[in-house]
């Protein structure tokens, strides 16, 4: 699909879906969730996934993250790497400091104490948290939440990040900030990210191609690239002008399931 | 574009500071130690003091003859007296260790059923309800079976505190694992935490608060359990708090009843206020206390 560079030693496919199909139930009440969907990420590519109300975008990514299986086609990542995943929830463990949340996918890692601390800390600046180690999260707002999640997925060291409406649930203000935040840590750190959302403009905002699946079942139907240079802004023109066509394709697909 | 870049990063830095400064800005409360202690004291103090001024009343008004029901006064003669002596601190040993033994024992039988139910399909199926069946047995109607099995010995009483005091605890184990949040579970296992290790990370402190629940409420039934026990199985040497209540109504001897039943009663809000500050200070960890504290 996208033609990347290939060096030596490194795969040319972050994340490879290939007629990939899911089923949810059985018989006369069985729901295809997916149907045959193929879709590669190239190392460093920001893809956005777009869709209406079932479409299977959160399916897609716990087939990817591997919560959930496949029921027909093929899912391979490179480097057998295990993705990260965020939610449109923290999802982050109440009884647990923030410190201790980040720390978590360290422990199982089995990672010596000082090292776990250090980068902990690191990974705490990055998402410019570093004096709040010791709060709970329920101390904390709904984007700064979000930010620790983010630390604690990116804690896992894994190339992939699938993203699931992370910033849904924040307000306009705190969500342009994690935007441009998610920006600058995708590209310094090379992450090859799959993001679902149904805000068109964040999509826009942020990706280098938008995927826009259909509802029930789940198919691509419209897949453009995103050139315009970073950083971005979401209010800028030619954001509003991608946004725009994107909105085009999907209402008449929304429109479709009004018949 | 690379002094774009750089502008707009410092902006952002300043941005974010500057709304999470905003945002968390007069979360923070700070009560004095000593002012909350008293706001959790005086309730209780003033409680205690009505109480005893029914109790005074009702001696006065000639309801029943002082020797079958005697004034708070003489009681609190009574309960000194007995303080003084040896035979409380051996009763109260007596039932504060069949109380131990019998509880750690539950504990134990509880939390391995617990979560072999909410581990198996097939055995939830199988005992899940009957788990609960046992729970609303009154624990004195296992005595003339413990008594059949056992005779009048301490095994009757173990075996009657531990059949009151574990389903509870074990209900409170498929509870908790029940309603971990799946969110959570997800996030677990994307993390890294499969099989035992997600049980230790997740499931387990999740399930912390319903399993308290449940160890506080099996305290409770094993107590009751073992205060019945005790008034019945007096056949043995062994002198105990439920022991001591038998003897003194044989002999009609109101104010060591009335001493006795108020050491019994003092035990059960000791033990009560320890499980209720372990609940506290879970729940202020999840950060699910209300406003007030409470």
């Amino acid at each position: 699909m996208t033609s990347t560079t290939t060096t030596p030693g490194s795969a040319t496919t972050a994340v490879a879906l290939s007629g990939v199909t899911k089923v949810y139930g059985r018989g006369a009440n069985a729901v295809l969730a997916l149907d045959g969907v193929s879709l590669d990420v190239a190392p460093g590519e920001f893809v956005c996934l777009v869709g209406a109300s079932g479409c299977g975008k959160s399916t897609l990514l716990n087939l990817v993250a591997g919560l959930d299986r496949v029921s027909g086609g093929q899912i391979t990542l490179a480097g057998d790497a295990n993705p990260g995943l965020m939610f449109q929830e923290p999802a982050l463990f109440p009884w647990l400091t923030v410190d201790a949340n980040v720390e978590v996918p360290l422990k199982l890692r089995r990672l010596p104490r000082a090292e776990r601390r250090e980068r902990v800390a690191e990974l705490l600046r990055t998402v410019h948290l570093a004096d709040f180690g010791r709060k709970r999260p329920h101390e904390l707002s709904g984007g700064m939440r979000q930010r620790v999640a983010l630390a604690r997925t990116l804690a896992l060291e894994t190339p992939v990040l699938l993203m699931d409406e992370p910033f849904g649930a924040l307000d306009a203000m705190t969500r342009d900030i994690l935007h441009d935040e998610l920006e600058r840590i995708w590209s310094e750190r090379k992450l090859s990210v799959l993001f679902v959302t149904h805000n068109v403009r964040e999509a826009a905002r942020l990706a280098d191609r938008i995927i826009l699946l259909s509802s029930r079942p789940g198919r691509i139907i419209y897949s453009t690239e995103v050139d315009i240079p970073r950083p971005r802004r979401i209010d800028s023109p030619e954001v509003a002008a991608i946004a725009a066509e994107v909105t085009e394709r999907l209402r008449t697909e929304v429109g479709r399931h009004g018949q | 574009m690379a002094s774009d870049t750089l502008t707009s990063s410092a902006r952002t830095d300043a941005e974010i500071s500057g709304l999470d400064a905003l945002e968390i800005a007069g979360r923070d409360k700070e009560v004095t130690r000593g002012a909350r202690i008293w706001a959790a004291t005086w309730p209780k103090l003033a409680a205690l003091a009505i109480a005893i001024a029914v109790w005074q009343l009702v001696v006065l008004s000639g309801w029943k003859p002082p020797y079958s029901l005697p004034g708070p006064l003489e009681v609190g003669r009574e309960l000194i007296a007995q303080a003084q002596g040896p035979q409380l601190w051996d009763g109260l040993l007596t039932t504060l260790r069949r109380a131990a033994l019998g509880y750690v024992f539950s504990v134990a039988v509880g939390l391995l059923l617990g979560l072999a139910v909410a581990r198996s399909t097939v055995l939830r199926a199988a005992i899940g309800s009957m788990i609960t069946a046992l729970q609303t047995m009154p624990s004195i109607a296992w005595f003339p079976l413990a008594i059949l099995l056992f005779e009048l010995s301490e095994k009757a009483i173990f075996f009657v505190v531990v059949l009151g005091a574990a389903p509870s605890i074990a209900n409170g184990v498929i509870s908790g694992v029940d309603y971990v949040p799946p969110l959570l579970l997800r996030a677990g296992r994307n993390l890294g935490a499969r099989g035992l290790n997600l049980y230790r990370y997740v499931i387990a402190p999740a399930a912390l608060p319903a399993i308290v629940a449940g160890l506080k409420q099996g305290w409770a039934f094993s107590w009751r359990s073992l205060m019945a026990g005790e008034l019945l199985v007096v056949g043995i040497s062994q002198t105990s708090l439920g022991a001591q209540l038998t003897y003194s109504r044989e002999l009609s001897d109101a104010p060591w009843l009335l001493s006795t039943m108020i050491v019994i009663l003092v035990l059960g809000l000791v033990v009560d206020a320890a499980f209720g500050a372990a609940d506290k200070a879970i729940r202020r960890r999840w950060g699910v206390l209300d406003q007030a504290g409470n």
